[in-house]
C-alpha cells in the first residue's frame, strides 16, 4: 500500500507538473498587479502561496481560474494551456475554486448552493459523503446559504467543489477569521483531501496551518514569486520568511 | 340590490375586474422586466414594443397562415422570443461592459424603430382581432357580468406568473438563474455557461411580453402604440415593486391594477395618475421599492 503510494508519487514527479504557471501577468483595468508569476505544482501536492496583504495571491488564483479581466503569460494545467480559455472551460477541465469571500449565494439554500457547481469530471464525492465530512451542513440543508456561520459557509464553499470531481482545487484563505476548532476541522479536511490524491493550491496567512498541510511554499511579493521553501525547510527559513511577510 | 358607499355593485365590480385585467398585464410585463434586469442589468425599454409585436404576430399568423388564437398563444411568444435572442446576441450583449445607460438607449431606440416600422405599414387606427369562439359570451354572476375572455386573461396570467415564480424560486434551473443574478463571475468559474444563460433569459422575458401581447389582442385593438402607452405605467409598477424581485413584480402588478380600478370608481379624475402618485410616495419613503432589496 505504502509502496504503491510512493510509486505513484514518483510517477507523478517524472510526469512533471500538473500545473505550470509561467510569466503570468495580470491587470485590474489599467492597474498592473501581477508582474510575472512563476511556479508549478505536481500531481497530489499541496502548495501554498504566502505573502503580505496585497501581494497578489488572490489575483494569481483569479488569473489561473480565468476570472481576471486581462491576463497574459502561460498557465498549463494537465497539458492544456488555459490562458486564452474562459473560466467555464477551465472549470470543465477539472479546476475547482474556493474564493476568498467564500461566494455563498444568499438567494440559494444550503442544498442549492451545494448542488450549484455542475459535475465536471467523474469521481466526485456524493452529497451524503460531503455531509459526512461536514455534519453541521446537513442539519442546515434548508437554511438560506448566507445564514450559516462563517465556518459553515467555508465548509459549504469547499464541500460543493468536492462534488464536481475537480481534482485540483484553488483555495483562497479558507481559515481567514475562523475559530481555532473550525480551523482544525478544515485542516483535517485538507489532510484527508491530500491523502485522497487531490492537488491543492492554498493561499494562507495562517503560518502554522500552512505548515501543517503543505509540501512546499511559494512566497509572493509585489506581483512576483520571490522564493520557494520546501515545508521541511520552513523552520530554518523562519527569519527570511518573516522579513518577506513583514510580521 | 345592495350598494357600497353609494356605488352600485355593477360599477364597483366592473371596475375591479377592469383593474384586475390591467393588473394582469402589469404583472406579466413587470415580471419579464424584473427577470431581465436581474440577470442582464439592463432596463429593457424594448419590452413594450415586444408586447406589441406579440399581438402583431398573432394578427399576421391569422391573416397569412390561418393560425388562430390558440396557435398564436404558443407560436407568437416563440417567434418574438427568438427575435429577442437575436437582438441580445447581435446588439445588447456588446454593451454589458459599458454603463447601464447604453443598454437603456439601445433598447429605447429599438422600441422606436419597431413602432415606427409597424406604424408605417399598418397605420395607427388599430386592427381587429376576434375573441376565440370558445371564450365568447360571458357569465352573469348576479352582482356583475363577467365576459369569459376577460376571466380567461386573469386566469392565464396568474398561471403564467406563478409558474414563472415557481420555476425561478423552486427549481434547479431557477437556482442557476438566481446564482447568476447574484454573482455571474463565480457561476462561470463553476463551469456554467453564463452568456448562454443570459441569452435564454432575455429570450424568455421577451416571450413573456409577447404572450401578454397575444392575450391583449382581442381586448385592445392591435396597434403599434399599444405597448408604448402601457409600458410607461409598467415602469412605474416596477419602480414601486422594486427592481429584481420576482414575487414583488407579480404582486405589485396585480395590486396596482386593482388600486387603479378602485380609484376609477371612487375618484375617477385620479385614476390615470394614481400609480404615479404611489410611485412618488414609495420613492420618498422606500427608494428600493416595496419588495426591493436594499444594496
Ligand atoms: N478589484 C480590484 N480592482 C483593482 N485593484 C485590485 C482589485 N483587487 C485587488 N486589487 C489590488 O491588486 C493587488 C493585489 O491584490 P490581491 O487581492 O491579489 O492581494 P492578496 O495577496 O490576495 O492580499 P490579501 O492577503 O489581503 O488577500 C493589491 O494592490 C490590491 O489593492
Ligand atoms: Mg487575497
Amino acid at each position: 500500500m505504502a509502496d504503491a503510494m510512493l510509486q505513484e508519487r514518483r510517477d507523478a514527479n517524472t510526469q512533471g507538473a500538473l500545473l505550470k504557471v509561467s510569466n503570468l501577468e495580470g491587470w485590474y483595468g489599467e492597474s498592473h498587479v501581477l508582474h510575472g508569476i512563476n511556479f508549478d505544482v505536481r500531481q497530489g501536492e499541496v502548495v501554498t502561496l504566502l505573502g503580505r496583504n496585497g501581494a497578489g495571491k488572490t489575483t494569481t488564483l483569479k488569473a489561473i481560474m480565468g476570472i481576471l479581466g486581462k491576463r497574459k503569460g502561460s498557465v498549463v494545467f494537465d497539458g492544456t494551456e488555459l490562458i486564452k480559455l474562459p473560466a467555464r472551460a477551465i472549470a470543465r477541465l477539472g479546476v475547482g475554486y474556493v474564493p476568498e469571500e467564500r461566494g455563498i449565494f444568499a438567494s440559494l439554500s444550503v442544498d442549492e448552493n451545494m448542488m450549484l457547481p455542475p459535475q465536471v469530471k467523474p469521481g466526485g464525492m456524493s452529497v451524503e459523503q460531503i455531509f459526512e465530512l461536514f455534519p453541521n451542513l446537513k442539519e442546515r440543508r434548508n437554511s438560506q446559504g448566507t445564514k450559516l456561520s462563517g465556518g459553515e459557509q467555508q465548509m459549504l464553499a469547499i464541500g460543493r467543489i468536492l462534488r464536481t470531481g475537480a481534482k485540483m482545487i484553488l483555495m483562497d484563505e479558507p481559515t481567514e477569521g475562523l475559530a481555532p476548532v473550525i480551523v482544525q476541522q478544515i485542516g483535517r479536511t485538507l489532510e484527508w483531501l491530500k491523502r485522497d490524491g487531490y492537488t491543492i493550491v492554498l493561499v494562507e496567512q495562517n503560518f502554522r496551518f500552512a505548515a501543517s498541510v503543505a509540501d512546499r511554499h511559494y512566497v509572493v511579493d509585489q506581483g512576483k514569486v520571490v522564493d520557494m521553501i520546501p515545508n521541511e525547510d520552513l523552520e530554518a527559513n523562519m527569519e527570511k520568511l518573516h522579513a518577506y511577510l513583514g510580521v | 340590490m345592495f350598494e357600497l358607499l353609494g356605488i352600485p355593485p355593477q360599477a364597483l365590480f366592473g371596475q375591479l375586474l377592469l383593474g384586475l385585467i390591467n393588473g394582469s398585464f402589469y404583472a406579466m410585463l413587470s415580471l419579464g422586466l424584473a427577470i431581465i434586469f436581474g440577470l442582464l442589468n439592463i432596463i429593457n425599454f424594448t419590452h413594450g414594443a415586444q408586447y406589441m409585436l406579440g399581438a402583431f404576430v398573432a394578427y399576421l399568423l391569422l391573416q397569412y397562415l390561418g393560425v388562430g388564437y390558440w396557435g398564436a398563444l404558443l407560436l407568437a411568444p416563440i417567434i418574438v422570443g427568438a427575435f429577442g435572442i437575436v437582438l441580445e446576441r447581435l446588439m445588447i450583449s456588446k454593451l454589458y461592459h459599458l454603463d447601464h445607460l447604453y443598454g437603456l438607449l439601445l433598447t429605447f431606440g429599438l422600441a422606436l424603430i419597431l413602432q415606427g416600422l409597424l406604424r408605417n405599414e399598418f397605420g395607427i387606427s388599430g386592427l381587429p382581432y376576434n375573441i376565440p369562439s370558445q371564450l365568447s359570451g360571458g357569465q352573469n354572476l348576479g352582482f356583475m357580468f363577467l365576459p369569459n375572455y376577460r376571466g380567461w386573461v386573469v386566469v392565464a396570467s396568474v398561471i403564467v406568473c406563478f409558474g414563472t415564480w415557481f420555476m425561478i424560486e423552486k427549481t434547479r434551473l431557477g437556482a442557476y438563474l438566481r446564482a447568476g443574478t447574484e454573482n455571474p463571475t463565480l457561476v462561470g468559474a463553476f463551469g456554467i455557461n453564463v452568456p448562454r444563460m443570459i441569452t435564454l433569459t432575455y429570450g424568455f422575458g421577451v416571450a413573456l411580453a409577447a404572450f401578454a401581447g397575444v392575450l391583449a389582442a382581442p381586448i385592445y385593438s392591435v396597434n403599434p402604440n399599444m405597448g408604448a402607452e402601457l409600458i410607461i405605467v409598467v415602469f412605474a409598477v416596477v419602480v414601486i415593486g422594486g427592481m429584481g424581485s420576482i414575487l414583488g413584480a407579480i404582486l405589485t402588478g396585480f395590486g396596482l391594477g386593482i388600486v387603479e380600478g378602485l380609484t376609477r370608481v371612487f375618484y375617477p379624475e385620479g385614476s390615470s395618475v394614481v400609480i404615479f402618485v404611489i410611485m412618488a410616495i414609495v420613492l420618498l419613503v422606500k427608494p428600493a421599492g416595496l419588495f426591493g432589496r436594499t444594496a
